[in-house]
């Protein structure tokens, strides 16, 4: 073919002509592997279970969605990896012990009310996985707060069940928790790499960070929600958490233990339910660190990340609104929206 | 790095390997140019010539419409065979002088003067208006307005824009590289005529060789400075330039002159340089012609008026896989519809993309607020409302969000994961509301 007879069959469409490679299935399939160091520990500690009900999740998450678009006649959007994760994140938030048509609920909650009954990819006010959640917790309080020891890896055999640190902490005391691992080197130690009964993807913390790196490096996340969120909530359980006045809380064994860092940088650095810009989005962690830590050491539930991540969804909008960037050339930071 | 630059930006595949080592060569001269009576920013030409009038090279065949306009010449010599109008490169209909070539080169005479330096600035500004230079790099805002700011608006600094920041093309790295005494005299004939004590000449970091050149060319002018930038898109945008080497933020809504600045392309001064000394009217420009579809990518000095068509098959024709025909570069290029098209005075380059390089049957998802294209935006806008609001017909909503003060560079929708055409939805909305 030569240039004549190219002439009369270009290609018109509207500039940039050039894109960049990123796209949302490679982000959403990106941090799903981001999620696997998770997800492995989760299998380690507590079992083929672990991966059971996470692979449940990971199927009624899709069907689903695949379900949802062909009642609602639209494209199929499985290939977008979104409802991969939904069912990944449902999944690591859960006990494994959790009886199995709780995930398979749950999900399909998440997907269809939280996810597209908003509007789909994009639209949803809350972050579908921790309505799930939220959703089993409510449902189904007993099932959802029976935890099994991590070193029950063969269930059935001897599955003991036991309270996360967080519970121990909430209902006996400090004393009691430092008896159940000894001392507090020891405490941290087993908290970091996971050796404690909880969800079955929120209690390794190595295997998270590993995760968390992973989008740090690739700038799928930066540090503005992780650390303003973790950095508010270690602030207060150290002023606030103590037994014997301000200022002697254990900051530590507060991030260490419960959702914390799962929801610190997988959850609430969600994109579409948190705020976009950088300066709303330190304000967000900063609230979500907050509320955490008001429900952890005063509210009736032994742990808060859920809850905090989900009332700061509600604010998003309304924070992105308020914070605005400054526009080249503009004489001051831009409030005067709207003129 | 510590190199100047503005905030936020891009990072495209430059692609400039393709042609960046082609020297420059004068194209074939067309067997007909059809020269456009509007090739600048504001009022179009009236034809001074009739149909089968002959015409010698360099011959005013259009007037300037009034005083934001710039005349246009006869590029080749030969007989004017039609006053029509006729497609442009961005699809626009636009009434145009057709010569046929009658291939005896015949020019008019031009008024050499060696000694231009020492013409006053008003002789050098009518040299400037009468042969028709407009801004090179794209915009082709007439030369000459820049030069008559009012009163109160001070000049101090005049910048000459050799960034070029658009991946692929790289005709002003070229003539940086080989006419670099040509640039700096034009810049020297810009702060003339602007009584300005500051000249800079602003380049991209990946071109070591003309920054070389450039400032060889400039050692013995201490007014000049030459400034290496950052290699980031759109670092050629006029506002990012100036911030970048003056730290000067252009106010929204306003021109360069409001805070004290002139800013030239280096075509533009090399061509004011032609003009003012070599007596020469705007009738010949540089075009890279280049691209992945391409077969031997170039840097012509082509006539004002010459088609596409005969370019690219003077670099060896399409590749069997080009599928889109870029005037311009691929960030704030129009694909054409048709080779058929001139060369104009704001013709920086034809690109031709390869089938491999477009998705063709690509779709748009919704915004998953990722805030990729906040943190792209030079201007500090946030895209992703913009283009929400206006694919929701909320016009009124994006002005809200500075819908204006886009200049639609492309950086956000190159970095969008969701593929959305933010750009064509802020088109949209400017065309659909009152600013």
């Amino acid at each position: 073919m030569d240039a004549t007879l190219k002439k009369d069959n270009l290609l018109v469409s509207v500039s940039p002509h050039v894109k960049s490679e990123e796209s949302v299935s490679r982000i959403m399939w990106t941090v799903c592997l981001s999620l696997m160091p998770a997800l492995i520990s989760g299998v380690y500690y507590f079992g083929p279970r672990a991966a059971l009900v996470t692979a449940l999740c990971i199927l009624t998450a899709l069907f689903s969605e695949l379900l949802f678009k062909r009642f609602v006649n639209a494209d199929s959007t499985i290939n977008d990896g979104s409802a991969f994760l939904t069912g990944l994140l449902v999944g690591l938030n859960f006990p494994a012990t959790v009886a199995f048509y709780i995930p398979i609920v749950s999900t399909f909650f998440a997907i269809v009310i939280t996810k597209q009954l908003f509007g789909g990819l994009g639209y949803n006010v809350f972050n579908p996985a921790l309505m799930a959640r939220a959703f089993a917790l409510i449902t189904w309080p007993r099932a959802m707060t029976t935890w099994i020891e991590p070193t029950a890896k063969f269930i059935g055999v001897d599955a003991h069940t036991t309270a996360t640190p967080l519970g121990i902490l909430k209902e006996d005391g400090l004393d009691k928790l430092m008896a159940v691992f000894g001392n507090a080197s020891s405490m941290y130690t087993e908290l970091f790499f996971g050796h404690r009964a909880g969800s079955l993807g929120e209690t390794s913390i190595l295997a998270l960070l590993i995760g968390a790196a992973i989008l740090l490096y690739k700038r799928y996340i930066t540090w503005h929600i992780p650390l303003s969120f973790l950095g508010t909530a270690a602030l207060l359980a150290w002023v606030f958490g103590g037994k014997t006045g301000l200022f002697t809380g254990d900051p530590i064994l507060h991030l260490l233990s419960g959702g914390m860092v799962l929801g610190a940088f997988f959850m609430a650095t969600d994109y579409v339910t948190a705020p976009s810009l950088k300066a709303g989005q330190i304000l967000f962690g900063v609230c979500c660190g907050a509320i955490t830590m008001m429900i952890r050491l005063k509210g009736g539930f032994p742990e808060g990340v859920m809850f905090a991540i989900l009332i700061m969804n509600c604010f998003a909008p309304i924070i992105d609104r308020n914070f605005k960037t400054k526009v080249f050339g503009a004489k001051k930071a831009n409030k005067d929206k709207g003129k | 790095m510590g190199l100047s630059t503005f905030s936020r930006g891009i990072h495209p595949p430059d692609m400039k390997e393709l042609s960046s080592g082609s020297p420059l060569k004068p194209a074939k001269q067309p067997s007909t140019a059809i020269i456009p009576l509007s090739q600048h920013i504001g009022a179009p030409c009236t034809s001074t010539v009739d149909i089968g009038q002959v015409v010698l090279a360099g011959q005013q065949i259009g007037s300037a419409g009034g005083f934001v306009s710039a005349p246009v010449h006869a590029s080749i010599s030969g007989k004017v065979s039609a006053i029509s109008v006729f497609p442009m490169a961005n699809g626009r209909m636009v009434p145009c002088i057709v010569i046929e070539n009658n291939n005896q080169n015949q020019f008019v005479d031009f008024e050499v003067n060696k000694d231009f330096m020492s013409l006053s600035p008003e002789e050098l500004k009518k040299k400037i208006t009468a042969a028709g230079i407009v801004g090179m790099g794209g915009a082709t805002f007439p030369t000459h307005v820049k030069l008559s700011p009012p009163k109160e608006k001070p000049i101090d600094a005049v910048l000459i824009n050799g960034a070029e920041c658009e991946p692929y093309l790289t005709a002003d790295h070229r003539q940086m590289i080989e006419r670099p005494a040509d640039v700096i005299s034009g810049l020297k004939i810009l702060m003339k005529v602007l009584g300005v004590k500051n000249g800079y000449v602003g380049i991209e970091n990946n071109k070591p060789d003309a920054i070389e050149k450039m400032t060889e060319a400039a050692k013995s002018e201490s007014a000049i400075k030459i400034i290496t930038l950052e290699v980031k898109y759109p670092q050629g945008a006029e506002k990012m330039l100036i911030k970048a080497i003056l730290n000067r933020e252009v106010p929204a809504g306003g021109l360069p002159m409001d805070i004290g600045v002139v800013v030239q392309n280096v075509g533009t001064a090399a061509a004011i340089y032609e003009a003012c000394a070599l007596g020469k009217p705007l009738i010949e420009r540089v075009v890279s012609v280049t691209g992945n579809g391409i077969k031997n990518p170039s840097n012509l000095i082509v006539k004002i008026g010459t088609t596409f068509s005969q370019l690219i098959e003077e670099c060896g024709g399409l590749n069997n896989n080009a599928v889109k025909v870029i005037s311009g570069g691929p960030m704030m290029g129009f694909a054409v519809f048709s080779l058929d098209v001139p060369v104009t005075k704001g013709t920086s380059g034809i690109v031709a993309m390869s089938e491999n390089q477009v998705d063709a049957t690509e779709k748009h998802g919704p915004c998953i607020r990722c805030g990729r294209c906040i943190e792209a935006c030079p201007m500090g806008l946030i895209p992703s409302m913009l283009s929400i609001y206006s694919e929701r017909s909320m016009f009124e909503g994006a002005k809200e969000y500075h819908l204006f003060d886009c200049f639609e560079c492309g950086s956000c929708t190159f970095v969008c994961p969701a593929k959305r055409p933010i750009v064509q939805f802020v088109r949209l909305a400017k065309s659909l509301v009152k600013p």
